[in-house]
């Protein structure tokens, strides 16, 4: 929870992905990639999930979107405009009140023009106008309408791929790494482009592992780590090293060029091998036996954090 | 449930593999009975004494049937086999020898691709100057060039892999280092190969022999035994061709099955399907 | 285009190739093609038609030197005259061709459609009900020898329903002009059946595992992620990344087609280039065999250079300079 009390545009509450895999000789195993996430997006917020690359972030928003494959099992709750966001319910209204903004240009049907693409099932006049609107607040050629995905620039691709999210009127988008590939002056102009959209009323949750870029633009961050967020906070608190919660929420912190480029040894842990009790606590300098046992959601200063030790 | 599955593969593999050999071992034994002319009991129908009927000669469509398998399953056992081992020295030498073996190799495939394959069967079987030769003969020299392919792929892929590189550099041969690292690696691919390989040569022997090269007729032969079985469709034997070409399909079946389970057990990744 | 001069320069290299083979074959018989026939066939030739079979297939002259004599004539649009059915090679394989033509385009054209079809439905159902049949029909049909599925036909709707004439198809001698084109959809019907019967199978799988891939790649998922059911995505996108295989497939598997018409109108007595090369094989008709292999191989390259062509007009990524997609 946090100090505010206005609408929740989005709300995850102990979100749990599952994956069943078959590994040599067919043996069957559990691999809980994500587990026990919390995080809420309100009216007119953005907000970003930071973490490393390759953990999983990119479930999240496929999790949110409905999109997971069969053979993933997906636990918790998931509401959206307060109300529980059913498999039934999202089918209807994603690309309509949700939009998604994927990663890449492998996200592009390769044999359908871009154009066509962005407009979707709009291809009358009235969407042609709107998606030629887009293009040229992002700095896309006419042209670029008639290209085949091959035929674009990661960079490109990225912003035809923001502009399908307003193709419609959506209250929420969820984008996964929208911005590399993009230069500054492109990245910053989608960002606004995501502030503008929020302020309207809006909500964005920005899956990203790009800290700066993420402080930057959103209003709060929740903290991925090892499939759990550890920490939720709002983005002012990552002014001082002491407003943070988390021990790795401070580990990031001292990552950043600014405050001293400092990294802590040790990688993320495998979902094969999870660590008991707290996902950190193999890594953390406050490590205490008690790290071992059940860690709760606690409250502190309009953030959350998964810690007993602060 | 998976585990289930790969019981299930080993279970319909012996189990081909099981009701091959009968088959083989029976005919083997039915040559003598499926040659026994009897006028008494001339056209009958299924029976249960004359299970396949009776034909009209009053041979035992039984004892045909299984003499005919069990040579369809011999010849393709061995002319699978020899097409096999065309395709692994071919395959192999593609992907090794450099670019000129491999365009070389290419170029007689599609060459051979370019001859519908029953047409081709026709001339070698010519060529050969027709008979039981020149249909094993076809047959075996025919199957290759799929195989050839899926092994140049396998092989061209182990030869961009850490020990196949190191161990050339260490100043060994193209065909010492092909031989200690890459066969091992294929040898399971080639023997799934070579068991799909099967179905395709008992059904090109029996469509060649049904056409009337290869096989004399006084052999049973399941294209034979269909092949003449045509002329008594009209009047109402239709035992003759439904189940010796009933068996054929089975057989057929099972080679299938008893390579793709063989596949599944031996790369459990590719059995996600 | 450079592309197209390539490949028809590699199609005609291949032609030559598989004259050279099949010379070589039929050279290797010790069977003599003009002794096995000098009765019926020679003695109504004309001295220069016989001089001619004798520079190509008699025993005299060294066997490249008569693949040099037949080849001369090939080039000019002659291929000798045909041993069994004493007309010039060419006139008979063109109302033979015509014949079969007629039944492979058929066969072609539906089996392509059809296949496509269930490959879709089994994909979009993949692991359910309609998977396992499609799958299921799909393994029995390729196990199945085509010249069995034409008896059984015969069988069920000639023997019992009586529905299709028994055998012998257009009477041997009448002419082609003289067939309505009723009775030629008639006799072609069963033929035609069994040819798409058997040819589905693999443009069915094939598109199958085509369309699982497209429905599980990054651009399916988006497209879903902006509401696109699934029949949406299907005709959307699932067509468009579909059609260019599928088609390449069908185009290449023209070989495939032809070998079955040999059997298939071996049973139903069809008429046409299969049966010939049957006749002639057995007949030691071997001008007309070798003939009868050229025509098909050209047939088949044909076939392959189209597919390559179809791939390089439709793909964007070939058409619009891209870089050039492997095989």
């Amino acid at each position: 929870m946090s100090c505010q009390d206005k609408f929740h545009i989005l709300e995850i509450r102990d979100l749990s992905i599952t994956f069943r895999q078959y590994s040599r000789f067919m043996k069957r195993e559990e691999l809980p990639v994500i587990a026990k996430l919390n995080v809420t997006v309100h009216e007119g917020e953005i907000v970003a999930v930071v973490g490393a690359s390759g953990s999983g972030k990119s479930l999240l928003a496929h999790g949110i979107m409905g999109l997971l494959p069969s053979n993933a099992r997906m636990e918790g709750e998931l509401l959206f405009m307060e109300e529980p966001l059913t498999l039934e319910r999202v089918r209807k209204i994603r690309g309509k009140e949700i939009a998604f903004v994927p990663q890449g240009v492998t996200y592009l049907d390769p044999l359908m023009k871009v154009g066509a693409q962005v407009r979707e099932r709009r291809s009358g006049p009235e969407g042609r106008a709107r998606q030629e609107a887009l293009f040229s607040a992002y700095g896309l050629p006419a042209e670029t309408a008639e290209k085949y995905p091959f035929e674009c620039s990661g960079g490109m691709s990225r912003r035809i791929l923001l502009s399908t999210a307003l193709m419609e009127n959506p209250r929420l988008i969820v984008a996964d790494e929208p911005t590399p590939g993009m230069d500054l002056e492109q990245a910053k102009k989608a960002m606004e482009d995501f502030r503008r959209f929020a302020d309207e009323g809006n909500g964005v949750l920005l899956i990203t592992h790009d800290v700066p870029m993420a402080l930057s633009v959103a209003d709060r961050i929740a903290v991925f780590y090892a499939g759990t967020t550890v920490e939720e906070a709002p983005a002012g608190d990552f002014a001082d090293e002491s407003l943070l919660r988390h021990p790795y929420t401070r580990a990031l912190w001292r990552a950043m060029p600014q405050n001293g480029f400092q990294t802590i040894p040790g990688t993320q842990p495998y979902v094969k091998n999870m660590p008991e009790g707290c996902v950190f606590g193999p890594r953390c300098p406050e490590f205490t036996e008690a790290c071992r046992g059940e860690i709760p959601l606690r409250t502190i200063r309009c953030g959350t954090v998964r810690c007993i030790r602060c | 449930m998976r585990n289930n599955e790969r019981k299930k593969a080993v279970f319909l593999f012996l189990g081909a593999v099981l009701f091959l050999t009968a088959v083989t071992a029976a005919g083997i034994f039915c040559r003598q009975e499926a040659l026994v002319t009897d006028f008494s009991r001339r056209n009958l129908a299924p029976c249960p004494e004359y299970w396949f009927g009776t034909d009209w000669m009053g041979r035992d469509m039984l004892a045909r049937t299984l003499a005919g398998l069990s040579m369809s399953i011999r010849i393709g056992l061995f002319t699978a086999g020899i097409s096999a081992c065309i395709a692994l020295v071919l395959g192999v030498t593609a992907a090794v020898m450099g670019k000129m073996a491999d365009r070389v190799i290419s170029f007689l495939i599609d060459t051979i691709m370019g001859i519908p394959h029953l047409l081709l069967l026709i001339l070698v079987s010519y060529a050969l100057g027709k008979g039981f030769r020149g249909v094993a003969v076809g047959v075996a020299l025919t199957h290759w060039p799929s195989l050839t392919r899926v092994i140049r792929g396998e092989v061209l892929q182990l030869k961009n892999s850490e020990f196949y590189q190191i161990s050339r550099k260490l100043g060994w041969g193209r065909g010492r280092a092909a031989l200690r690292h890459m066969l091992p690696h294929i040898l399971p691919q080639f023997m799934v190969g070579l068991i799909l390989l099967f179905p395709h040569a008992i059904l090109h022997e029996s469509s060649i022999t049904f056409l009337g090269f290869g096989l004399s007729s006084q052999q049973p032969a399941i294209g034979v035994i269909l092949s003449e079985s045509m002329r008594y469709l009209i009047t109402g034997q239709w035992w003759l061709a439904l189940f010796p070409g009933l068996m054929l399909v089975v057989t057929v079946l099972l080679f299938d099955a008893a390579g793709n389970s063989l596949r599944k057990l031996l790369d459990p990744a590719s059995a996600h399907e | 285009m450079v592309f197209i001069t390539k490949k028809a320069v590699r199609m005609a290299a291949l032609l030559v190739m598989v004259s050279l083979v099949t010379f070589a074959l039929i050279s290797a018989s010790p069977i003599d093609p003009l002794q096995a026939n000098a009765g019926q066939a020679l003695g109504s030739m004309s001295q220069e038609q016989r001089e001619k079979l004798e520079s190509y297939w008699g025993v005299g002259e060294p066997p490249a030197r008569r693949y040099v004599n037949w080849a001369k004539d090939v080039l000019q649009g002659d291929m000798g005259t045909s041993l069994l059915y004493r007309q010039p090679v060419t006139e008979v394989i063109g109302t033979k061709l015509f014949n079969s033509l007629f039944l492979l385009v058929i066969s072609w054209i539906v089996s392509g459609i059809l296949g496509v079809v269930l490959g879709i439905a089994a994909a979009v159902f993949r692991e359910r009900w309609p998977d396992r049949l499609i799958r299921g029909y799909a393994l029995l049909t390729a196990s199945t020898p085509a010249f069995w599925l034409a008896l059984l036909l015969l069988l069920v709707f000639s023997v019992w329903l009586k529905l299709f004439p028994v055998g012998l198809s257009v009477p041997i001698g009448v002419e082609a002009a003289q067939v309505t084109f009723a009775d030629r959809l008639r006799h072609a019907f069963l033929p035609a059946l069994t040819l798409s019967i058997t040819g589905i199978s693999s443009i069915a799988l094939h598109t199958r595992e085509k369309m699982i891939d497209c429905l599980e790649s990054d651009y399916v998922l988006f497209a879903r992620a902006r509401g696109e059911g699934t029949w949406e995505v299907v005709r959307r996108h699932g067509l468009r990344n579909i059609l260019i295989p599928a088609v390449t497939l069908q185009f290449a598997s023209v070989s495939e087609i032809i070998g079955g018409s040999v059997v298939v109108e071996q049973v139903f007595s069809y008429p046409g280039l299969g049966q010939a090369a049957v006749t002639a094989g057995t007949g030691s008709d071997v001008p007309l065999l070798m003939g009868i292999t050229m025509i098909t191989a050209l047939v088949v390259f044909a076939g392959n250079f189209l597919a390559d062509i179809f791939y390089g007009l439709i793909d964007p990524r070939i058409r619009r300079g891209g870089a050039a997609i492997e095989e």
